[in-house]
């Protein structure tokens, strides 16, 4: 596309698809924040005013608010830590010759292809129901009191769920990563006398901070808006023990009918989420450069 | 010292033997070259040597103390990969300062070789950049620097050029061989191309199907081949086989003679046509079609203008004939 005409053409050409996702992107977002502004209660219809930032106002001290927020950033956190670690140990798992590979490296996958709705209710019925669930009877068996997971540790249950549908994902990424290794220089530093240790140290790490990197955004981009998990377990509490952002914004607006407020929190969870793109760019974009 | 021995040495993929029993002794300080054809077992052999394949059976001995079960690291040899086999993400100083972190060594003492190494090797001006920010050549320095810095008892070289282009090539091989003059280190050099290994050997391993086919200085093997296999191999270009009755005639099943060792003379035993005449310059090199006889190469100098079609007389000259019989072995 060298010529001043070919990029001319070139811009008419992909303008209507621009223009299409932008509108798709901006009219909802405008919406959001038209409503954001007005005293919107879904009990009391027609009753809308103009109330400036009173719904931003209430919404950030609300004290649910603070709550969510170091939630939001635990499960997000939580489940990369895991995914990440786990991810990792998994890939090295399967990169090693084994009879029935393929087939266990489909099964692997499986799990992302659970619903999000669907894998939080079999962990919490047939997993950590403390009465019928799996680990009641493991810990019957020998003797414990049945720990009741979602009662007692939310959240952290939460990001056990999540995980588990996460790991898959970063497996098969950080699988494919190990696979494009180039085998001689392992070899190489194997004769350089680097250890089994050394050698994932030196050369196997650096090689996947790339997919890493591509994982920890991917990831963080649909961690930050949880929410079924959530939803079908928990419903976000005891308390607020176990709400997010994501489902602070529902709670306020369809539990409490607050469109208004509903609104005013989604568009802090957006500028919540761009802060956190901002600062992940500044701390590991530069991995994507070559 | 290196001084490397295999007895017996064997080698299977699965139930494919790759090396038959081999035996094989090294001594210290030579610059041997394993050639032979592509998927000969040379690479193997050479890895089996390194340690990074198990071998099926046999020892491996170097330095007189048995190293069949030693890992690579313990071995005390150095290898420079064909795709070089560089740590992407490090500095040229940390790649070649690999071997010596590993090692434990100061930090001092690790910058103190560095330095010598890239020294010799012309590299102290590249090295804080990366492999990705060097030419073939500078790459292929890079890891023979990292092969270096170890002092190993031998180098190990896997078809080390093969990815350079023709002129780097030729100056690479003379930068190894200046090397091996001055480190006076065992190297062990593997390549299929009969060039290098006759311009660099001290001693030339002929392997074919994972079989040495003959061992020996370049010039023993160009002038006393013990088979039609390394009479081929060794020597370029080709040696030209007759068969039928002009080899009969001299009681053998095939008769071989140099294209170097064949003279256009007036009235010679053999009368043919140029079919094809490659001038080079220096050299011309004449196919000539001979009848009863078939087609032979000719090496003639470069002033010779003979042409497609030009009738020449040829005779061998005396006592550069090869005979080897029905077996392929070479006929006293
Ligand atoms: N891991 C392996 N599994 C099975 N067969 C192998 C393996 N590695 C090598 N081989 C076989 O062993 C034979 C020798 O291979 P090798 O790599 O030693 O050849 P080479 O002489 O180095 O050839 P080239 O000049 O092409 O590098 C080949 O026929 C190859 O197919
Ligand atoms: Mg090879």
């Amino acid at each position: 596309m060298a010529t001043e005409h070919s990029r001319t053409a070139a811009r008419l050409m992909v303008s209507p698809a621009v223009i299409l996702l932008f509108l798709w992107m901006i009219v909802p977002l405008a919406m959001t924040v038209y409503f954001s502004f007005l005293r919107y209660n879904l009990l009391m219809p027609g009753m809308e005013s103009f109330t400036g930032f009173d719904n931003y106002y209430y919404f950030l001290s609300n004290s649910a608010f603070m709550d969510a927020l170091v939630n939001t950033l635990l499960l997000v956190g939580g489940v990369l830590v895991i995914t990440i670690f786990g991810g990792v140990a998994l890939a090295l798992l399967l990169d090693q010759p084994f009879k029935g590979q393929g087939i266990v490296r489909i099964m692997v996958i499986a799990p992302f292809f659970v619903m999000p709705t669907v894998s939080a209710l079999v962990w919490k019925n047939m997993f950590m129901n403390p009465v019928n669930g799996m680990f009641a009877h493991i810990a019957k068996t020998f003797g414990f009191q049945p720990f009741d997971f979602l009662a007692h540790a939310p959240l952290a249950s939460i990001i056990l769920i999540v995980a588990w549908s996460w790991l898959p994902f970063s497996t098969l990424i950080l699988l494919t990563a190990l696979q494009s290794l180039d085998q001689e220089q392992m070899e190489a530093a194997e004769m350089d006398g680097a250890s089994w240790m050394n050698r994932f140290i030196y050369l196997t790490v650096p090689h996947l901070t790339r997919s890493i990197t591509v994982v920890i955004l991917i990831q963080t981009i649909f961690l930050l808006s949880v929410f079924a998990e959530i939803l079908v377990t928990t419903n976000g509490g005891p308390g607020t023990a176990s709400t997010n952002i994501p489902y602070l914004v529902y709670a306020q607006s369809l539990l409490n009918y607050d469109v208004g407020g509903g609104s005013a929190g989604g568009i802090i969870a957006v500028i919540l989420a761009n802060i956190v793109a901002v600062f992940l760019m500044r701390m590991i974009g530069k991995n994507l450069e070559t | 010292m290196g001084q490397i021995t295999l007895s017996s040495v064997t080698k299977s993929f699965g139930d494919v033997t790759v090396i038959p029993p081999l035996d094989l002794r090294i001594e210290d300080g030579e610059f041997v070259v394993f050639v032979g054809p592509s998927g000969c077992g040379k690479s193997t052999l050479l890895r089996l040597i390194a340690g990074l394949e198990d071998t099926s059976s046999g020892k491996i001995a170097i330095d007189g103390t048995e190293a069949t079960d030693l890992p690579p690291a313990k071995r005390g040899l150095a290898m420079v990969f064909q795709s070089y086999a560089l740590y992407p993400h490090m500095s040229v100083r940390k790649n070649i300062a690999f071997p010596l972190k590993m090692a434990g060594l100061s930090p001092e003492i690790q910058a103190q070789k560095v330095e010598a190494a890239a020294k010799v090797l012309n590299l102290t001006s590249y090295l804080d950049r990366r492999p990705g920010q060097l030419s073939g050549g500078q790459r292929q320095r890079v890891a023979i620097g990292r092969a270096i810095v170890r002092e190993p008892a031998a180098f190990l070289f896997d078809e080390p050029l093969s990815n350079l282009d023709a002129s780097l090539r030729v100056s690479m091989r003379q930068e190894i061989s200046e090397l091996h003059q001055t480190l006076k280190t065992t190297m062990i050099y593997v390549t299929h191309d009969q060039v290098e290994a006759m311009t660099m050997a001290d001693k030339i391993v002929v392997l074919q199907a994972g079989r040495i086919e003959q061992v020996g200085s370049p010039m023993e093997l160009y002038r006393h081949p013990a088979n039609l296999f390394v009479a081929g191999f060794i020597g370029s270009p080709k040696m030209n086989f007759i068969t039928g009755a002009e080899a009969a005639q001299q009681g053998c099943t095939t008769l071989g003679v140099r294209p170097e060792h064949i003279d256009v003379v007036e009235g010679g035993p053999w009368q043919g046509t140029v079919g094809l005449a490659e001038h080079l310059g220096s050299d011309t090199f004449l196919k000539v079609n001979v009848a009863g006889v078939g087609d032979l190469t000719v090496r003639v100098s470069g002033e010779r203008m003979l042409r497609h079609g030009d009738p020449v007389s040829l005779a061998p000259q005396p006592g550069k004939l090869y005979r080897f019989g029905a077996d392929g072995k070479a006929l006293a």
